[in-house]
């Protein structure tokens, strides 16, 4: 009987250590950004662009507007294709053979390797436009959100109750109508949960920008010329000779990672709130 | 009116649909590309002779894809090993023992830790794991483990701080969280008439867990373990910083090696022959293979358990 | 409905506007703007002269240091205006890319190390000695071969870490060729290249990889460029030059070993600087290289007055960055090349 207790006591602090361990390792992880990071964030970060190598100041706003483009444009093209190729697999395919293939590509594709898919648009879109592109790190972004935002809006879409859609048929409202006007807005609160987890997701993504939106030292937001984003640039500065670039590093990313952060527990909240309603 | 409707219908049906297809299109294209891309690789090398070959030698333009194929399997077992305990671990605490007002919070918090960039994770593992690895646990292996007969040439290095282990531990935390909560949902599916019944008989708390609860969910939790490991398979960046690239096959857990991400990432763009290039795409192709087979067969093993 | 659906069109309508927008060649800017990349190493005094140029002439040069061998494949499939190496290609391989070549400026490359009690310009390798390490064939610092030529040294009983790029680049070409001119073994067994089999050690990616690795990990010995080794406060070794004489990495020694450089324009300025003759030449020095393509295109033409500019303005900002600028008989040679190319 006392082996038994013991056993049980033993089991339940070792898994009460684990969690504890979990928590240190975040804590741990942000407060060592912190630490190194938070005293070369000023405003200079935000309102000023690159200065020449050597020369202190200088600031991230080409890398930050950047980011903010690529991740847009990237949420532009995968957001619709997402929200309706999900919206499909809920309310037309429904457990019929191919919507089911679709569903576990799906799955199966939010964990393909975010390099892998760099080098696909590499040979895709950069070798046949002949240069580096902000639209070909948006493309690559976008192959990354669209499995995320199909598995989760079929998921919710399901959970939407089937007497909703059927009183509104009832009404002789058209499929679209019912889809949209009903179904969708009954689950738009989850829809926009999974929407901002998805950005959340590519927002912090290098290895598939390195071959694809490439970098810049300049301000440029062309769609069709290389483009400097935060993630790629603090991997740059990181591995560059001056004090100068490695502080501008720490405050990107640190910049990065409370923008993460910041999505994600929206988006959390967001789910939080659908259920406490 | 009507007509409008219909067209509109029509319309959404067919745009949705057509979007549903392309992820297998992405997917067939993806296949193609690498595959097409690889050709010259695996015809010059042959499949066979590439997979077990271990010269990466860019100098003589000869190519084998061993080294990081062996780096990725042994930090992806690696990480699994010191990963899925704690993750576990997790699980159990927030289904079983977390008190109810704490749950979400510390739920939330252990998420979080999934949602931080990679890239972080490998200047964290560059500037605090790493130093902290060379400068104290491989001086307490070199003093303790390395002295035993057999296994203690695993646990032999320099107190370099990059090596195979710390690219496992960097990787293991990364996928702690992401587990966790896969088996906590896994957990979650064992019906409390099964577990009530287990306390009845006078089981104790523990032994509900291990011998109801882990029963039931047993496949789901294999499944979501799998998932775990194919991510752990094609993470880039936190991997490069730490593993020490290194085209060797590692002697011992702390010596560097390389895996396919890291060679990926630091030679794909400064590749200057064709032969190259394509060794890389192949590289890719293998790793792309690997992972969606992981991920579709642990899918099965998860759904089974999940749909029945 | 129609309501939204009109919502709908405008929305549509704003976004591919917008799109539409960021295509266009010009935005609030209307300078002409070429790309170039390769070399790592340059990259420090490309990106500096791109800054002053463009305050100067309102034209922007982008950079990216990617790698020499990027530089060079990119520059021959015309994906950018020009290319940076530190890998001089010979005139056949010019020929054959249809390319103009000439160098930049030249820099130094040092070999740095991390053992506790030793300062700069303490330890002595002698070529030897070096290669083994670099072969893996000496493991610890306290070897007989090492404490031979530093007999005032308390060298510490530590393994030996070699610190090399992971990444193809340049600095890898000129220390593998170094390497192989002073030891026949690893000619055979390693030999030369942008990037190499090593025998041993640890890779890190880019400069600043590798002069981390070496201030983290403790017996490391590894390489990076001047300006690296002036930024991050690493520890140097002397070396011996080609007439055997022990030298220390300084502007001076570099610059003696540029001056022995015998620059010719018919061949594309093709010199490898490594292991020069002079008892005061540093024995790892390389030349920057720029490749042109040779065609009439406005493009290219922009990447010649560019550098022009760079010539006859960026000699001070190169120096500051720890790089050795070209002496100006060297600079003419470049203008009438320059010049009979149709640039």
């Amino acid at each position: 009987m006392s082996k038994r207790r013991f056993l049980n006591y033993l089991g339940l602090t070792v898994s009460t250590l684990s969690a504890l361990i979990g928590l240190f390792f975040l804590f741990w992880i942000i407060i060592s950004l912190i630490y190194k990071g938070f005293h070369y964030l000023n405003w200079n970060v935000f309102t000023q662009n690159a200065v020449a190598p050597g020369d202190n100041g200088g600031g991230l706003k080409f890398a930050i507007l950047g980011q903010l483009e690529v991740v847009g444009i990237a949420s532009l093209i995968g957001i619709p294709i997402g929200l309706l190729a999900g919206i499909y697999l809920s309310e037309y395919g429904k457990d019929s053979f191919t919507s089911n293939v679709i569903r576990n590509i799906c799955d199966a594709m939010t964990s393909i390797p975010s390099i892998i898919i760099g080098i696909f648009i590499y040979a895709l879109l950069v070798v046949p436009m002949g240069n580096f592109s902000a639209l070909a790190g948006s493309v690559a972004l976008s192959i990354l959100m669209i499995p995320i935002v199909i598995s989760s809006v079929d998921n919710i879409l399901r959970l939407v109750p089937n007497e909703l859609r059927e009183a509104a048929y009832a009404l002789g409202a058209p499929k679209y109508v019912v889809i949209f006007k009903v179904v969708v807005k009954e689950a738009i609160v989850g829809i926009i949960s999974a929407i901002l987890i998805a950005i959340s997701r590519v927002l912090g993504e290098t290895a598939p920008l390195l071959f694809t939106s490439f970098n810049s030292n300049f301000e440029s937001y062309k769609l069709n010329k290389p483009i400097g984003t935060l993630t790629v640039t603090m991997y740059d500065y990181a591995m560059g000779p001056y004090d100068n670039w490695h502080h501008l590093a720490w405050a990107a990313a640190i910049i990065l990672t409370f923008s993460v952060l910041l999505f994600n527990i929206a988006s959390r909240l967001f789910s939080y709130w659908r259920f406490s309603h | 009116m009507k007509k409008k409707f219909v067209i509109l219908d029509f319309l959404l049906k067919h745009i949705s649909m057509f979007f549903a297809y392309t992820v297998i299109l992405v997917v067939f294209g993806l296949f193609l590309v690498l595959l097409i891309n690889s050709s010259s690789a695996i015809s010059h090398f042959g499949f066979f002779n590439f997979l077990t070959s271990n010269v990466w030698s860019p100098a003589f333009n000869k190519f084998g894809g061993l080294i990081p194929l062996v780096g990725t399997l042994f930090t992806t077992i690696i990480s699994g090993i010191i990963a899925i305990p704690i993750a576990l671990g997790i699980a159990i605490f927030l289904v079983e023992i977390c008190p109810n007002s704490l749950k979400t919070p510390i739920g939330i918090a252990i998420e979080l830790l999934a949602a931080i960039p990679s890239v972080i994770y490998g200047f964290w593992g560059l500037f605090y794991l790493g130093p902290l690895i060379g400068n104290y646990v491989q001086p307490f292996f070199n003093a303790t483990l390395v002295k035993l007969p057999v296994i203690g040439s695993f646990f032999y290095g320099y107190y370099s701080g990059v090596s195979l282990f710390t690219a496992s531990v960097v990787l293991a935390i990364m996928i702690i969280p992401f587990t966790a909560a896969l088996v906590r949902d896994a957990l979650k599916i064992t019906p409390n008439l099964l577990k009530e019944s287990a306390y009845a008989l006078g089981a104790t708390k523990w032994e509900t867990i291990l011998k109801v609860m882990f029963r039931y969910s047993k496949s789901a939790i294999i499944g979501a373990v799998l998932i775990s490991l194919g991510r752990a398979i094609g993470e880039t960046m936190a991997v490069t910083f730490v593993i020490g690239n290194q085209d060797k096959l590692p002697a011992s857990l702390m010596s560097p090696t390389t895996t396919v991400t890291a060679t990926i990432a630091n030679e794909f763009t400064e590749a200057s022959s064709q032969l190259y290039l394509s060794s890389m795409y192949l590289l890719a192709f293998i790793l792309f293979l690997s992972s969606f087979t992981l991920i579709i067969v642990s899918k099965m093993y998860f759904l089974r358990k999940v749909k029945n | 409905m129609v309501l939204t659906q009109s919502k709908w069109v405008r929305a549509v309508a704003f976004f591919a506007v917008c799109i539409a927008l960021l295509f266009s060649a010009k935005i609030s800017y209307a300078g002409g703007s070429i790309n170039g990349a390769g070399s790592t190493f340059a990259y420090p005094v490309y990106t500096k002269w791109a800054f002053e140029y463009e305050k100067a002439t309102g034209n922007r040069v982008n950079y990216q240091g990617v790698g020499s061998g990027a530089g060079i494949r990119q520059v021959s499939q015309r994906v950018v205006a020009f290319g940076g190496t530190d890998k001089c290609l010979t005139k056949e391989e010019l020929g054959k890319r249809n390319l103009i070549q000439f160098p930049s400026m030249v820099g130094g490359i040092v070999i740095v190390v991390h053992i506790p009690g030793i300062k700069n310009n303490q330890l002595k390798l002698s070529n030897a000695v070096i290669s083994k390490i670099f072969m893996g064939k000496i493991k610890y610092w306290d070897d007989p071969q090492i404490e031979k030529d530093n007999s005032g040294l308390k060298l510490p009983h530590l393994g030996i870490v070699i610190v090399h790029r992971a990444d193809g680049s340049g600095t890898n070409w000129n220390i593998t060729y170094w390497l192989s001119q002073i030891s026949r073994q690893w000619n055979q067994k390693v030999h030369y290249g942008l990037s190499v089999n090593w025998p041993t050690g640890v890779g890190g990616k880019g400069n600043m990889g590798v002069a981390s690795y070496v201030k983290q990990i403790k017996g490391s010995i590894g390489y990076v460029e001047y300006a690296f080794w002036l930024q991050n406060h690493l520890t140097n070794v002397d070396l011996q030059n080609k007439e055997g004489k022990w030298v220390a990495p300084t502007v001076a020694t570099i610059r003696e070993a540029a001056a022995k450089a015998n620059w010719q324009p018919s061949k594309g300025f093709y010199q490898v600087l490594v292991n020069q003759n002079g008892a005061k030449t540093w024995p790892i020095v390389s030349g920057t290289f720029v490749l042109i393509p040779k065609e009439k295109s406005p493009k290219y033409k922009q990447a010649a007055e560019f550098f022009k500019w760079g010539f006859n303005h960026g000699d001070k900002a190169a120096e500051k960055l720890g790089y050795i600028p070209l002496p100006r008989s060297t600079k003419k040679l470049i203008f009438n090349y320059l010049r009979e190319n149709g640039f």
